[in-house]
């Protein structure tokens, strides 16, 4: 594959759409369902975690509305773990954009005791949907556009573009609606809401193509940088506040870099020297272990803990 | 780098999973940790070795019953190309999963077990592919090691599916004679094969020509009407207001002449913008235009018809019968609609049509007229996927319950 001929940035976008087949077919598509979503739901929102796939979804709607502007606010769920640098670019971001930020808030939700408090250091990952689904309520969401991709898990393997929430946020994959061509069916009752997925079919190597075509800014941590870390269940973590070193493990710096941005307490940095985008695409093409094996806590607990979590309503 | 989308469809037990594990496996498209956790689970299962099909296990459903509920989206790529697989159901029940999956796909691959040869399944996901206009057709026969790699077995499995294939009105079938379990013919050619002398699957797939939906005259579907410095305060400009929209056929061209649908006004386009398929055109008169609409080349525009005559493949358990009110969503728009008359239906166990049917039950596909409550500017599905195509949409449920396929541009019935 000529990953850097497709990434150059001397490409401008006519040439990019003869040159690159599908790169220019999965923006399209991505363009096509984030217009039918805003035109046909009454309060659609974007979920905006500050991550590569959310910041790529953001510019996919700035594009999708040019030369107006993004119609709906985003969300970001919010753990109170995030790490710093994430926060201060996601209200950077959503500054620019000029678009309005609503703040899911697990801290809030565990003090106004709508969840239980896994205490200091516990992992507030699954806590994430009580908020979640809190906030869609309040602002009466009725769609609720998602940065997920079916290559990074199984259960998201089968997921609609269109994924239909009913009265209690829950997904059924036994029973999802048939999903026929580009068209899409986002109707919904009262209460009900849907999930939609633009970017379903991208891998994390388009999203990374599609970063370093567009110059797209991410967060630093996703670049070679000097952090102190721990060594735990063959991940780094970096040490924190909420994520100090165990009895027995000994904090060490190291060149590190994010290959997903979430909770601090359970995602894990890689090794690595890449401190571009194209260098990035080099590594991923050359590492054998995918972005969530290799960085995700949460979904090592079983074959189907992300299924799980998503029937409860989940991202 | 090219993007083929292929849907892989078999009976229960033809060896669909192991086969798309293969392709994972010997692509290189299956990382460390996937392996070790296969590796793993075959072991917890009292397996050796990996047992590829867990490769594609989805939910805790379809490992407790040990079949495919719904259709599951997987992607590997080669030198030569970028794919999609959807690896679709194939129990009759889950119809719908397979429709879902195969729309939005350039070839089907349909298995068989070279024991069993064509089943009704294998009928049926035929019979389902080219009603969805899919012009390639893979058959997969599958398990050739216990026929021995049988070149009289494959070829009597190969001739029934073309003959069935010609009934279908399927263009280009090819048949291939592979082993999923050890490999042949899959990625590599197999050494028990010496006379066969086409092309490996993932060599097939490589090679075939893409086939193109967005030839012919403009097409644009309206999704959604911009106004220039609308919500951004200061600023606003007279500007033209953009109409937005994925194209279904053609590329605009500036000064090119167009008509709005259904209302039928004319003008010219006066700006483009965006990456195609993805644009937006601005119109030299200021008209009014507003999603659902349809905006075609003035010289060769769709036909505008209040009734249209469609193939139609149903997917709830209540039935389509004459006289039901439902929602019909075609391009951008959605419009009441009544099905006045069912004609005929397809009986997909022997091919034959039966006419006298009085509904269409689930997994069910027959030809209907509906009469809609707007003009829908239409073509045949044949001639253009996404305006010859509609979904039928149940107004009390929401629920997507049918998709439709119009066989007549003109839309009246003779």
């Amino acid at each position: 594959m000529t990953v850097i001929d497709q990434t150059s940035t001397e490409f401008d976008d006519a040439d990019r759409v003869g040159l690159d087949h599908r790169l220019a077919q999965l923006e399209a598509h991505a363009i096509f369902v984030i217009r039918e979503v805003a035109a046909e739901c009454e309060r659609p929102v974007l979920l905006f975690s500050g991550g590569k796939d959310s910041v790529v979804m953001l510019h996919l709607a700035k594009k999708a509305f040019e030369p107006g502007v993004i119609p709906f606010p985003v969300m970001h769920v919010d753990t109170g773990h995030n790490f710093p640098e994430v926060i201060e670019f996601r209200d950077r971001l959503v500054e620019q954009m000029g678009v309005r930020l609503v703040v899911a808030s697990v801290q809030d939700a565990i003090d106004e005791g709508r969840v239980a408090d896994p205490g200091p250091t516990g992992s507030r990952n699954r806590l994430q949907t009580q908020p979640l689904l809190y906030e869609v309520g309040r602002n009466k969401f009725d769609a609720a556009f998602g940065g997920a991709r079916r290559d990074e898990d199984k259960a998201r393997a089968k997921e609609r573009i269109l994924s239909f929430r009913d009265l209690f946020g829950q997904w059924d994959p036994k029973n999802q609606r048939p999903e026929l061509w580009r068209l899409y069916n986002p109707r919904v009752r009262a209460g009900e809401h849907l999930r939609a997925f633009p970017i379903s079919d991208w891998t994390e190597l388009d999203i990374w193509r599609y970063i370093a075509v567009n110059d797209i800014e991410l967060p630093q941590m996703y670049y070679a940088h000097q952090r102190e870390v721990v060594e735990r269940d063959g991940m780094l973590l970096a040490t924190s506040e909420v994520t100090p070193a165990l009895p027995g493990e000994t904090p060490f710096v190291e060149t590190v870099r994010y290959r997903t941005v979430g909770d601090m307490t359970c995602t894990g940095a890689v090794r690595s020297d890449a401190a571009t985008p194209l260098e990035v695409l080099t590594e991923i093409e050359q590492s054998r272990i995918t972005e969530r094996g290799a960085t995700r806590a949460d979904d090592k607990f079983s074959e189907a803990a992300m299924e799980d979590r998503k029937r409860e309503g989940y991202f | 780098m090219e993007l083929l989308r292929f849907a892989t469809a078999g009976s229960v037990d033809d060896g669909k999973s192991t086969l798309i594990g293969r392709l994972l496996h010997d692509t290189k498209a299956l990382f460390d940790d996937v392996i070790d956790a296969v590796a793993a689970t075959t072991a917890r299962r009292g397996g050796e070795g990996l047992d590829l099909a867990l490769v594609t296990d989805g939910l805790r459903a379809e490992r407790e019953q040990g079949i495919t509920i719904d259709v599951a989206y997987r992607y590997f790529s080669t030198p030569l190309r970028s794919f999609v697989i959807a690896d679709t159901p194939g129990h009759v029940q889950y119809t719908r999963n397979m429709v879902t999956g195969a729309s939005t796909s350039d070839v089907a691959v349909i298995l068989v077990d070279a024991r069993h040869g064509l089943r009704e399944q294998s009928l049926r996901h035929a019979a389902l592919s080219a009603l969805l206009g899919i012009q390639h057709l893979v058959l997969a026969v599958n398990k050739m090691d216990l026929v021995d790699w049988s070149e009289a077995r494959f070829t009597e499995i190969r001739d029934e599916f073309a003959a069935l294939a010609e009934r279908l009105d399927v263009p280009v079938v090819t048949a291939i004679p592979l082993c999923a379990l050890d490999g042949g013919n899959v990625v590599d050619p197999s050494p028990h094969t010496p006379w066969y002398d086409g092309p490996c699957l993932l060599e097939h797939l490589e090679t075939l020509p893409l086939p193109r939906y967005d030839e012919g005259a403009l097409r644009l579907p309206v999704q959604l009407v911009i106004k220039p410095g609308v919500g951004s305060g200061a600023g606003v400009t007279a500007e033209r207001r953009w109409y937005a929209g994925s194209l279904a056929a053609g590329i605009p061209q500036v000064g090119q002449e167009i008509v709005v649908l259904p209302s039928g006004t004319h003008s010219r386009i006066a700006a483009v913008e965006g990456n195609a398929p993805a644009v937006r055109v601005q119109l030299e008169h200021e008209l009014d235009v507003s999603r659902g609409d349809v905006i075609a080349d003035a010289h060769d525009a769709p036909h505008t018809v209040p009734q249209i005559l469609a193939r139609v493949a149903w997917m709830a358990d209540k039935p389509l019968r004459a006289g039901s009110h439902v929602l019909l969503k075609h391009g951008t728009r959605t419009v009441k609609a009544v099905a006045t008359q069912l004609h005929d239906r397809l009986d997909v166990a022997t091919l034959d049509t039966h006419t006298g049917v009085d509904e269409l039950g689930l997994n069910e596909i027959g030809t209907v007229t509906f009469i809609t409550s707007l003009p829908l500017p239409i073509d045949a599905y044949a001639t253009n996927r996404t305006m010859g195509s509609f979904i039928v949409i149940d107004e009390v449920t929401n629920g997507t319950v049918g998709a439709g396929m119009v066989a007549e541009p003109a839309g009246a019935p003779v």
